[in-house]
């Protein structure tokens, strides 16, 4: 989770007027940005919350690659994100309703994350390639059209956005009744690692927003899916949690079409 | 280097965590183990008021006043130190400048330490009031960083676990795993 939620935090810098300037501003940078000095002189809107700095230039000014691989503060997620399911469980009728709630409050997130998903893995040429079909070929990556490219894409380039590394596994489900079923699996996943879930819950997964954010990727891309995030712990890995994605009766179709047509 | 067990007690004095990492404690009933929390949570309280105020000019090395208090087989040492949360108590000096703490600095304590041939109860409270008390070998050097790492461990997995409730007792998974893995490696 590195990006998003610091612009977000960006945006909402508090509304004060005239004199807090820049010293309020660099509180939120960190120490490796390298930022010219945003001088925030009176803001024009005084009534709203956003302020406006003297040389016009807003965040949305900015690079978009400049928070590239800016770091943020694992502990402040850490309480946001417990946060988000203290939120989340209120008027909860079960585990399962808790677990769609967190779903939703991340899959909005992974449908706007996917356009700074592509830009960057666009424009960041070297590293990344966005699919693996794509990384052999010469012409740029475009978005995934088959299943496959759209899981390297979540397992490598969305992995690593959100959490410096790629994710541990990829399958296909062996059984013949459900080809539309793939996994993909985190030994030790971020959002949990300071989570207990108490005994009587023991079938929640708080990776459950992680599983939105998928599931926003996926229906962007155009892949209608459901994805469920459940545990699978192993002696090594206790908090091992496998990402169930479930692709829906049109994506299959089209996927079959676009084999025939020879679509990579 | 043997670590016995841990005990946990919340602010109010009620007993929220108990574990045992090592035998070598004879094993007392839930029940006793409040009891004990109970307990020590008044006792360090009376030690802390107790906590003799010196005259300013009197300059005593800063040897650490402690309140020996013998009673076989147990001596129980109470390091004292200033405080600002302590009600003065009535003193023969008429104004607060006039006295000082044993050790200048240094934020109340109350009962650190409590040693038998047997064990060390080393007593750790946060500045929050929650308060840890170790159990380790009397022999035991650097109790302090084990301490420190123990309320690490505290304030990341019990405290940012959403599903704790404050003052409640422990019962966090990953709590148990991390402290148990780090206290096995490094034994």
């Amino acid at each position: 989770m590195a990006q998003p939620p610091r612009h977000a935090a960006m945006l909402s810098l508090s509304n004060s007027n005239s004199n807090s300037n820049s010293n309020s501003n660099s509180n939120l940078s960190t120490a490796s940005d390298s930022r010219q000095p945003a001088h925030l002189a009176t803001a024009s809107h005084s009534s709203t919350g956003l302020r406006v700095p003297s040389n016009r230039k807003t965040i949305y000014d900015r690079h978009l690659n400049r928070s590239r691989n800016a770091e943020l503060s694992r502990a402040s997620f850490a309480f946001l994100f417990a946060e988000m399911v203290t939120y989340a469980q209120r008027r909860v009728t079960g585990i399962q309703d808790l677990e769609r709630r967190l779903n939703e409050q991340g899959y909005p997130l992974g449908l706007r994350l996917l356009d700074l998903l592509f830009y960057r893995t666009i424009s960041g040429s070297t590293s990344s390639a966005l699919s693996s079909s794509s990384s052999t070929s010469a012409s740029p990556p475009n978005r995934p059209l088959r299943i496959l490219p759209l899981l390297h894409l979540i397992h490598g380039p969305l992995w690593r956005l959100l959490f410096n590394r790629p994710a541990d596994a990829l399958e296909h489900s062996v059984s013949p009744d459900t080809p539309n079923e793939y996994m993909i699996t985190d030994n030790d996943p971020l959002v949990n690692t300071y989570i207990s879930v108490p005994k009587e819950m023991s079938m929640l997964n708080c990776a459950a927003f992680v599983a939105g954010i998928i599931e926003g990727v996926c229906d962007g891309c155009g892949f209608e899916a459901k994805v469920t995030a459940h545990n699978q712990p192993t002696e090594m890995w206790p908090g091992r949690t496998i990402f169930l994605l479930r692709f829906g009766e049109s994506v299959m179709e089209r996927e079959k079409v676009l084999e025939r047509a020879g679509v990579k | 280097m043997t670590v016995f067990s841990l005990i946990i007690i919340n602010k109010a004095g009620g007993l929220i965590y108990q574990r045992e990492f090592q035998p070598g404690l004879r094993k007392l009933s839930t029940n006793d183990y409040l009891v004990l929390a109970g307990t020590f949570h008044g006792v360090h309280a009376i030690t802390r008021t107790i906590t003799p105020k010196l005259p300013y000019l009197a300059t005593t090395p800063a040897s650490n006043t402690s309140t020996t208090t013998s009673s076989t087989p147990t001596s129980a040492t109470a390091l004292a130190s200033p405080s600002g949360t302590t009600t003065p108590i009535p003193n023969t000096t008429s104004t607060a400048a006039t006295y000082m703490y044993p050790i200048p600095g240094v934020a109340a304590t109350g009962l650190d330490s409590l040693e038998t041939d047997k064990f060390r109860l080393t007593c750790f409270q946060t500045l929050t009031g929650t308060k840890f008390l170790l159990f380790t070998d009397p022999h035991m050097a650097n109790v302090e960083p084990v301490m420190r790492k123990i309320y690490e461990f505290y304030a990341d997995f019990v405290m940012k676990n959403p599903f704790y409730q404050l003052e409640m007792p422990v019962r966090c998974e990953a709590f148990d795993r991390n402290l148990n893995g780090w206290l096995r490696g490094r034994t």
